[in-house]
């Protein structure tokens, strides 16, 4: 019951969102979140909207781990 | 997909696993408080990445669990009156009450018990049943919590009369301190990713404030994972403990402020039992007054007897991160997951569960 998954929004009518994640598409509600447009990504846990997600990605990770294998290349 | 399939990169994890044997020194105990962390670190095989002297042990996060056994037979109690359907979360099913009583059970004995996947579905039944009282069994920590409560308010602003919570929702915090109260030995936390997008990582400051323990707030993925133990063996070396975001795409300090509002709005906090943890002060959610004709507890009174354990399900045990459950008897052979003894065994993220599932990939 905990899962909670990352999903774009597809369409929004309402208080109701059509998200998808990986092509399969649920509906969400939307009571929870400001803002929410066609486009973005949201969690997706128990049949809610429960926050945005960022455009954060797994290549900032590895920007840190450049800098902490090489400790030099920050100062250049 | 987005926000996954990065987060599970091969080199990316070695890199990271690297790093961590580079950094750790000495013997570090981390707690993942979370289920749903435990159930990733096994599936992921975590483990196996880390260097012998760092050792994660599960904490009291699967609501599931920490559910004690007379919210089971509150709930076949209502499950045996006439003209109520009860709506549940699919994990809730199976797991035994007193006397190994499952709503299964009640189900199979002809009570109308159905899984919902939402709180919004047990409102659908509610508006398609207009003749019964549906009652929606509200668990969960502060992730679920604000869902129940967007559905409790729909009720009341639609005048769905006939649909009910009975809530044994949670708050995650009171649960850490009381596991740092009772003495387990940690250096730090894995704090639940799901429960801070919605409280904020802010929740959690008074640990390492009060109790000089980090927390660093952890994604689900391989690489959240392990850049958190990183951060958090970081920390332990400058013994500089404090409350850190790794999952930063979906965390931030404050949280979700949405629907911290509408989860305040409709619960006040009570004490409340966990399994495993006794009664913990203020840990609990329970509906405030102005929503009580929705509230199946004071709408509909019933009287619940409960029984008491039989003794040999340590998941209480397990739950603080005392033992393992290779420590129970019982453990793969008169419980397993098809005839789980304990609510541990039950859950997908029950630690019982996951190490049975897990096991054989994880030696
Ligand atoms: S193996 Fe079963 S009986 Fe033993 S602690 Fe886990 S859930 Fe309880």
């Amino acid at each position: 019951m905990c899962l909670s998954i990352p999903v774009r929004i597809i369409e929004i009518e309402g208080d109701t969102a059509r998200v998808s994640a990986g092509g399969t598409v649920f509906t969400a509600g939307l009571q929870l979140v400001q803002d929410a447009k066609p486009g973005d990504y949201v969690l997706l846990h128990a049949g809610f909207a429960i926050q945005k997600i960022t455009d954060e990605e797994a290549s900032e990770i590895l920007s840190l781990l450049d800098e902490m294998e090489d400790p030099d290349k920050k100062q250049e | 997909m987005k926000f996954i399939d990065g987060y599970r990169d091969r080199d990316l994890t070695d890199r990271l696993a690297r790093q961590i044997r580079k950094a750790a020194a000495g013997t570090y105990t981390f707690m993942e408080v979370c289920g749903g962390h435990t159930a990733a670190i096994r599936r992921f095989g975590i483990h196996s990445l880390l260097p012998e002297g760092i050792r994660l042990i599960s904490g009291p996060g699967c609501p599931v669990c920490v559910t004690g056994k007379g919210f089971v037979d509150r709930l076949s109690v209502y499950a045996g009156l006439k003209d109520v359907i009860i709506t549940l979360y699919g994990d809730l099913m199976r797991i035994p009450g007193s006397g190994g009583r499952s709503l299964e059970k009640a189900r199979a004995e002809g009570a109308d018990v159905r899984i919902v996947f939402s709180s919004l579905d047990a409102l659908s039944t509610a508006r398609n049943n207009p003749g019964k009282k549906v009652i929606f069994a509200g668990i969960g920590f502060e992730t679920t919590a604000p869902g129940t409560a967007a559905a409790l308010q729909i009720a009341y602003r639609e005048n769905i009369s006939n649909f009910m919570v009975i809530s044994a929702h949670k708050i995650m915090p009171p649960a850490m301190e009381a596991i740092l109260k009772e003495g387990t030995r940690l250096n730090g936390f894995i704090c639940p990713g799901h429960v801070a997008a919605i409280t904020g990582s802010g929740i959690f400051d008074f640990i390492p404030r009060n109790y000089g323990i980090g927390c660093v707030v952890s994604g689900f993925e391989p690489a959240d994972i392990l850049l958190s133990v990183l951060m958090l063996i970081s920390q332990v070396n400058a013994n500089q403990p404090s409350t850190e975001i790794q999952y930063n795409r979906v965390v931030t300090e404050k949280g979700n402020l949405v629907a911290k509002e509408v989860m305040n709005e409709v619960f006040e906090s009570c004490d409340t039992e966990w399994r495993g943890l006794g009664l913990i002060g203020g840990s609990g959610l329970i509906i405030r007054k102005k929503y009580e004709r929705h509230d199946a507890e004071s709408v509909i009174q019933v009287k619940v007897v409960e029984s008491p354990d039989d003794g040999h399900c340590i998941c209480g045990d397990i739950l603080r991160g005392l033992r393992e459950p290779s420590d129970c008897g019982l453990f793969g052979k008169a419980c397993n997951p098809g005839e789980p003894v304990g609510a541990c065994m039950v859950s997908e993220e029950g630690t019982c569960h996951t190490w049975h599932k897990y096991r054989l990939s994880d030696g």
